[in-house]
């Protein structure tokens, strides 16, 4: 990467709990000497919602369980030269991908939102029934990893990911330098 | 499920059945197919009987049921029909078969009537590769079927007639050696001078009573004669690993659970040369001082058994089995037939040894060697039928008469299954050493495209090596050869072999029950054009790890298939890939991803359908 | 030492063995770590994991089953059986549900940890099997989550073989195979939390599940929080 031009990161959520992005703040006053070197793009740290310009880097939290996921990783995919998937939800579906283990029946879709907003002894649902609102992306039929969607270039594990493994990681990779990580950094939780 | 009267089980029957077998544990593979044949089922209530009879816990016998094809925990109906699925079927008209029994009986595959009547079910390959489609109606095979004799046999199924009288109205009243003539073709297209040409009865075993056993193996090792499973280990050297102990109970097992699919030849030797291979077992068992021996018959051959049995009775009342053999004093052994139950992996000697003792069909260690401890924790020589019918003509005719055939390397002669597009599928007994090639010219091959030499296990060679030669060392084989002409889908067989090896794994390894899987789908992956390139190094790496981790020669084969096409058809592959483009990955469809919420929300996607309203 | 030991060599490092040990009871003898995942102190050898997959004079085999002999040459920590020991932990993990955030075997689990020390971080390349077979809490203390096992088959030898019980054993043929219970479920077993074959050393996963005892080591203070699986013992 060049050095006579800051890097172009874009960050974003998908079906994720926003703690990877919480993550990234983890990185401290470390995030002084990145700012140094990088400018964000698309990201909710900044609130900017466009693209607006392509990226070197992206990175994903979040796995896919919806279409407007899919819609957003695809944009990613388009714009990011190097895709990387932040945490368990990206990598392998994390929490929210429980729900493709639990779908034992032949109308999973149906039952998984009737036991979420109807039938299950722990929802109270005045209105009794299942959220439809044209503003709602559709759910996919089950959540997908990223790297099912798109192709993923690097994933950096962890529920969620220290800001020590995302700040060594971003500035190996900004010098070029990224060859893998320490085993005894990882984390799966 | 409508059950009459006769089929549920009481206790009492089920340990009736159990002290048959004196509540032996390792017979539990015959009480299980005992009770499976009398009630269509081994129901948990009946595993806990049998469990408390022979001392083991339910879940022991539950792990015997659920592990054999031919045996289940729900009830099969009173007529149960097994398709053969190999992939020579398929290209034999199998659909229309299945299509004329599913519309005919009013079932699917794997679905049993409501009546309990029929259950129609599709199981690998049967041994009929060289007369498909080819099907098993409870214990007597059809073949050559066709969809309008599949209507003319359901009517007579449906109207009560026994399975055997669809053979022939007089089936029951003939001897069993005929009836099994009569049921399947041996297709013999070439004998050779070892086993197919005349053989004088038991003049081998003659030989061998007056020789002292040392004297047998070293004619045997000097014959140069290899196993003919497709691992070739020499006869003779097995034989006399078995003797180096100090152990005063040994085993010779026969093993008759060819399953290689396209490998038919053990059928034929054992419909028409099954006194040559006893004959070769008593060999040996007077060679290794063994007063017991075992055949272990594929299930799906069950239509011989009597046969055998005959035999293995003709035999004892001549005096050729049993106690001072020959009138030779203090030459005894006898035999007894064990059925297997559908497994493949049985085919495999420490898989089939765990059967025999009632185990589910899963390998022993490579060390130690069943002739150290195999059956029962004692040496055992474990033979293919078509190395015991030579080790009695070796003992006939010399180790120089034998050897003056074939090659150095591969002395004598060898069977040869063929099947596929080729005018003249059956058995060719051929000395070793002829090429392919020569092969495909007796077999009528002259298109051949594609060769799958040693059934999937081995490897899929096409027309730039057909000069190879079938021996060891070059081009390796327990027999199997089967033709595909130019029209056919290769990757179409590659995908299917690896979806049997996935079903015939016995799971007891990692790579083996779980890399299987993955390798399957990225031929699928590749077959629907959504391969990429990462996909073939994947295929490869795995490949690796599956063939070099494995426990037995199952997974360390079961990528042949994929890595012999990968090398000889190259460009079939690259053709099926996809390029590198947008970086998405191909497999993902948000049609089918957003279809059921859709359905759901009974709207359409606002970010991928299109409006149709403007 | 007995008097017909002999020695053998673990990547160069001279081992002395006893006729009858194997290849990883001669190497734990002597302080040498193979990796594992069905091997556990105390039970008999299965060899079905083939996570210890050895060269032993060139030739792949199961350390754990595979025994020692005179001037045998072991391979052990290569590259070339690390990365074929890390598809077998992949294999592992796509074949079951392995979602560690959620799993209360996370930080103590064997798997994972086996990850880490293999370098398992990249992405799958096929979905994961995602089986969903019921989970089994019919029993007052014990839970029986089998989408988490990985058929160490562990289990089943401490309940036939310490406990004297036979609770677990396989049922199923291939990618079918899978621990089941004798009974209709865990409760109609004569199961016990104070069997050897529920305690916390013989499940490597979060397929035995001892109930109330969950997310009780807080994180950072869990087995393979300190260190890699296997180099335990380096730091004494």
């Amino acid at each position: 990467m060049s050095t006579d031009r800051k890097a172009r990161i874009a960050t974003v959520s998908l079906a994720g709990c926003f703690g990877c992005h919480m993550a990234i703040l983890d990185m401290d006053e470390r995030l002084i000497d990145l700012m140094a070197r990088v400018e964000f793009d698309r990201s909710p740290l900044n609130d900017l919602k466009r693209f607006t310009g392509r990226c070197d880097i992206g990175i994903v939290e979040g796995g896919c369980c919806n279409e407007e996921n899919v819609h957003t990783l695809q944009e990613f995919r388009r714009n990011c030269d190097v895709l990387v998937a932040l945490g368990q939800c990206a990598i392998m579906g994390g929490l929210p991908a429980m729900r493709n283990a639990i779908m034992h029946s032949d109308d999973p879709l149906r039952d998984c939102l009737d036991e979420a907003y109807l039938s299950s002894p722990y929802t109270r649902n005045l209105t009794n029934t299942v959220p439809n609102d044209p503003v709602l992306p559709l759910l996919l039929d089950r959540v997908y990893p990223c790297s099912e969607v798109v192709e993923i270039d690097l994933q950096i594990p962890g529920c969620a990911p220290s800001g020590d493994i995302i700040h060594d990681t971003l500035i190996a990779l900004l010098d070029g330098k990224f060859r893998g990580f320490e085993r005894t950094e990882l984390r799966f939780d | 499920m409508v059950q009459s009267q006769t089929d549920i089980a009481t206790p009492a029957e089920i340990e009736a059945i159990c002290a048959r077998f004196d509540d032996d544990p390792h017979r539990m593979l015959d009480i299980l197919q005992e009770v499976q044949t009398r009630f269509r089922c081994v129901s948990p209530e009946v595993m806990e009987v049998v469990a408390s009879a022979t001392g083991l816990t339910r879940v022991a016998v539950d792990a015997v049921v659920s592990f054999y094809s031919f045996l289940s925990d729900a009830p099969k109906g009173r007529v149960t029909i097994r398709l053969c699925d190999d992939i020579v079927d398929r290209f034999s008209g199998l659909d229309a078969v299945i299509a004329a029994f599913e519309a005919e009986l009013g079932i699917k595959v794997g679905q049993t009537s409501g009546d309990g009547a029929f259950s129609l079910e599709v199981t690998a390959c049967i041994g009929m590769c060289d007369q498909a489609p080819a099907a098993m109606i409870n214990d007597v095979v059809l073949t050559s079927l066709t969809a309008e004799r599949v209507r003319d046999l359901v009517t007579q199924l449906k109207e009560g007639v026994d399975p055997g009288l669809l053979i022939g109205s007089r089936y029951y009243e003939k001897p069993p050696q005929d009836r099994i003539r009569d049921a399947v073709r041996n297709n013999i297209r070439r004998a050779g001078a070892v086993l197919l040409g005349p053989v004088p009865a038991d003049s081998g075993l003659k030989k061998a009573l007056q020789m002292r056993p040392e004297q047998v193996i070293d004619i045997i090792e000097d014959s140069g004669l290899r196993g003919c499973g497709g691992a070739g280990f020499p006869a003779g050297k097995k034989l006399r690993h078995a003797t180096q102990n100090d152990s005063t109970r040994r085993f010779v097992f026969c093993n008759a659970d060819e399953g290689e699919p396209g490998t038919f030849k053990d059928r034929v030797l054992l419909t028409e040369r099954a006194h040559l291979m006893v004959e070769g077992m008593t060999v040996a068992a007077r060679a290794i001082g063994a007063e017991e021996g075992l055949i272990y018959l594929r299930g799906e051959y069950t239509y011989m058994r009597d046969h055998i049995l005959a035999v293995l009775d003709d035999r004892r009342a001549r005096g050729l089995l049993g106690r001072n053999i020959m009138g030779m004093e203090g030459s005894h052994f006898d035999v007894r037939l064990q059925m297997g139950a559908g497994s493949y992996v049985c085919g495999e000697a420490g898989a089939l040894i765990s059967s025999c003792e009632g185990l589910p069909g899963e390998p022993k260690g490579r060390l130690p060697l069943p002739t150290e401890r195999g059956y029962l924790g004692l040496p055992t020589v474990v033979n293919n039928v078509e190395t015991f019918c030579h080790i009695a003509r070796v003992m006939d005719r010399g180790a120089e008469w034998f050897r003056g055939m074939g090659t150095d390397t591969s002395p004598g002669t060898k069977l040869f299954s063929v099947s596929g597009d080729c005018l003249n599928p059956g058995i060719y007994e051929l000395e070793y050493g002829l090429t392919l090639a020569e092969l495909l010219d007796m077999a009528g091959a002259p298109e051949a495209a594609a060769v799958m030499v040693g059934g999937p296990s081995g490897t899929i060679i096409g027309r730039e090596h057909f000069g190879r030669r079938l021996v060891f060392g070059d081009l390796p084989t327990g027999g199997a050869v089967m033709i595909f002409g130019p029209h056919r889908n290769i990757l179409e067989i590659v995908d299917y072999y690896m979806g049997f090896f996935v079903h015939e794994s016995c799971g007891y390894c990692t790579p083996c029950r779980v890399g299987n899987v993955f390798l399957h789908k990225a031929v699928q992956k590749i077959r629907a054009g959504q391969g990429k390139q990462a996909d073939l190094d994947y295929i490869r790496e795995y490949s690796a790890t599956i063939m070099e981790t494995s426990r037995c020669g199952l997974g360390q084969t079961s990528p042949n298939p994929i890595l012999s096409t990968l090398k000889n058809f190259p460009l079939l592959y690259s053709a099926m890939l996809k390029g590198g483009g947008d970086r998405t990955q191909p497999t993902f469809d948000i049609q089918d991803a957003i279809e059921e919420a859709r359905s759901i929300a009974q709207r359409r996607s606002y970010i991928f359908d299109r409006d149709f309203t403007q | 030492m007995s008097g017909d030991s002999f020695t053998f060599t673990i990547d160069g490092v001279e081992v002395t063995a006893t006729p009858g040990q194997t290849i990883m009871e001669a190497a734990d003898a002597a302080g040498i770590y193979i990796p594992r995942l069905c091997d556990v102190e105390g039970l008999r050898h299965q060899g079905g994991c083939r996570v210890c997959t050895v060269k032993a004079s060139g030739r792949s085999a199961a350390a754990c089953t595979q025994p020692a002999a005179p001037d045998l040459v072991v391979d052990n920590e290569t590259d070339h059986l690390n990365t074929m020991r890390r598809h077998l932990v992949e294999m592992l993990f796509q074949e079951g549900n392995h979602l560690c955030p959620v799993c209360e075997a996370s930080g103590n689990c064997e798997l994972q940890a086996m990850a880490y020390r293999l370098e398992m971080v990249e992405p799958f390349r096929f979905p994961g099997l995602e089986p969903c077979r019921p989970v089994d809490a019919s029993h007052p203390d014990i839970a029986l989550d089998t989408n988490r096992c990985i058929s160490c088959g562990r289990c089943i030898r401490a309940s036939a073989d310490v406990d004297g019980k036979g609770i677990f054993g396989y049922v199923g043929r291939g990618i079918h195979r899978r621990v089941a219970v004798n009974g209709s479920d865990l409760a109609h077993t004569d199961a016990d939390i104070n069997d050897h074959a529920v305690s916390r050393q013989v499940c490597p996963v979060g397929c035995i599940i001892r109930k109330r005892e969950g997310f009780s080591i807080p994180i950072g203070e869990r087995e393979y929080d300190h260190g890699l699986i296997g180099d335990e013992g380096d730091s004494e």
